[in-house]
């Protein structure tokens, strides 16, 4: 579990994250929503240790981020996975070589090992035979894919994922979705997803926390969100504008 | 001088002093560090070859052109072209020939790397990036430079002889009495020196440039300007500096 205590975050002058609470429960889906500007990404920078907020703490399952030591960050690092949402997958390396780069950095595996571990990720990502192939040989879902496949290529415990389905068709959307949820499930993983996208809150989002202005301005289940849409103005506004997309 | 140049100036050695941690894996690091020993050594090679070729050769006809008076012998030419070329052609001309081609490559190759998240990347991963991006750079180039400094100044000198040669300007017995008359050790010592400098700070400004880029495709062509002009501004003062310390 991840968990948030009063987090404050300014860029100069201009306050962007304001008394930030939230938990993000492992084996769940947690989905940050809200409109751009709204805080999601800082959130998100802050959290995997990018940005540093001026205060409050990070808790990753009792451990505070911003109190340990550079070892014990890196420590709590190597059981993060990213997904970015440019994929952010190194354009020098192959397919094969970027999913095997954690593997490489962190694992005392053998080279037999590493190739047996990146063929499974692939496979379980649903992509073969494109491990000698560079990323700009790729589909943008395919790379969302290898994105996901170097994520889980360590045993993580924690799954960041910035804005998954950003630039991908709709079918590849869902497929994206559906893939993050099972890996989500079957790993006990805590994930937390940032997104605009509504229909990827109504498949798998378990716990949903609504951003606006820097605050969190909402937090529940989906099944609770249909309830909170008619009592809270700017939640509902998003939701309808969601529609029209 | 405004307040800017201290915030870059410090903020340059902190970029330095993070790159100062043992590297996760040090096979990876001795692979990366060949690989790039690989790109500025032999990538550089023929540009290095060409202009030191040609430098020598212009020296050599030039320093004759002006040689009008009868009273000087012929082998002051090729004096004039191996100390010129060992004390300034050579580290010099080479460096800011390399500032352009090694600094533009490796400022944009991570500023690239900026703009496209893969250094975020890194860093959620618990990688220490300027150590892992800069580190083998700075290292390569300080081993490879100074060496393309030495085949600068060996096809330099040997550029003059052939001008001399072609042109019938001076003999093979001249040019090789003058080069050899009045060779110090040191002058080469001190051609060596200077490649290093020049070799650290093409690599290291370049490479913070990279590495601080922000913004889009623009910013990034940006980044590899200013380090084209800062390394060549800095190699031309330091230039001076250790001329003036030195000799």
């Amino acid at each position: 579990m991840i968990e948030l205590i009063n987090i404050n975050k300014s860029f100069d002058d201009k306050q962007v994250l304001f008394d930030i609470n939230a938990q993000f429960l492992s084996g769940k889906n947690n989905l940050i929503i809200g409109a751009s500007g709204g805080g999601k990404s800082v959130m998100m920078k802050c959290m995997v240790g990018l940005l540093h907020p001026e205060s409050g703490q990070i808790e990753f399952d009792k451990r505070d981020m911003l109190s340990l030591d550079e070892q014990q960050l890196r420590e709590v690092r190597r059981e993060i996975g990213m997904l970015f949402q440019g994929t952010a997958l190194f354009d020098s390396l192959t397919i094969e070589q970027n999913i095997e780069f954690p593997l490489r950095m962190f694992s005392k595996m053998t080279m037999a090992e590493r190739r047996d571990r990146v063929n499974f990720c692939l496979q379980r990502v649903n992509l073969e035979n494109i491990n000698n192939k560079y990323p700009s040989e790729i589909s943008g879902g395919m790379k969302k894919r290898v994105g996901i496949a170097r994520a889980i290529a360590l045993d993580i415990k924690y799954l960041f994922c910035d804005e998954p389905n950003s630039g991908l068709d709709p079918i590849t959307s869902r497929l994206i979705d559906a893939l993050i949820d099972e890996i989500t499930k079957e790993y006990g993983i805590t994930n937390i997803v940032n997104s605009h996208d509504m229909k990827t809150v109504f498949d798998i989002g378990d716990h949903i926390l609504f951003m606006y202005k820097g605050a969190v301005r909402w937090e529940g289940s989906r099944q609770d969100l249909s309830h909170a849409q008619k009592e809270i103005k700017e939640l509902d506004e998003f939701i309808q504008a969601s529609y029209f997309h | 001088m405004n307040l800017s140049f201290f915030y870059h100036f410090g903020r340059y050695l902190i970029f330095l002093r993070s790159m100062l941690y043992r590297p996760e894996k040090m096979n990876v690091f001795f692979q990366r560090l060949f690989d790039e020993m690989t790109k500025i050594g032999i990538g550089s090679l023929a540009i290095v070859a060409i202009t030191s070729l040609f430098i020598g050769a212009v020296t050599t006809v030039q320093t004759a052109y002006q040689l009008v008076s009868g009273l000087i012998s012929k082998t002051v030419i090729g004096t004039i072209v191996s100390d010129s070329t060992m004390l300034e052609l050579g580290p010099t001309i080479t460096c800011l020939v390399l500032s352009g081609k090694v600094g533009a490559h490796i400022s944009s190759e991570i500023g690239n790397m900026r703009i496209s998240e893969q250094i975020d990347a890194l860093e959620v991963m618990g990688i220490n990036a300027p150590g892992y991006l800069a580190l083998p750079k700075i290292l390569a180039g300080i081993i490879m430079i100074p060496i393309l400094n030495i085949i600068a100044i060996t096809l330099s000198i040997y550029g003059g002889y052939v001008a001399g040669e072609l042109s019938g300007i001076l003999t093979h017995e001249q040019f090789v009495v003058g080069a050899q008359s009045t060779f110090k050790g040191f002058t080469l010592f001190f051609s060596m020196i200077k490649a290093f400098t020049f070799a650290f700070i093409i690599t290291s400004v370049s490479s913070y440039q990279g590495y601080f880029t922000k913004g889009g495709a623009l910013e990034v062509g940006e980044s590899s300007t200013k380090a084209v002009v800062y390394s060549s501004v800095l190699i031309l003062f330091f230039d001076y500096l250790l001329a003036e310390l030195l000799l």
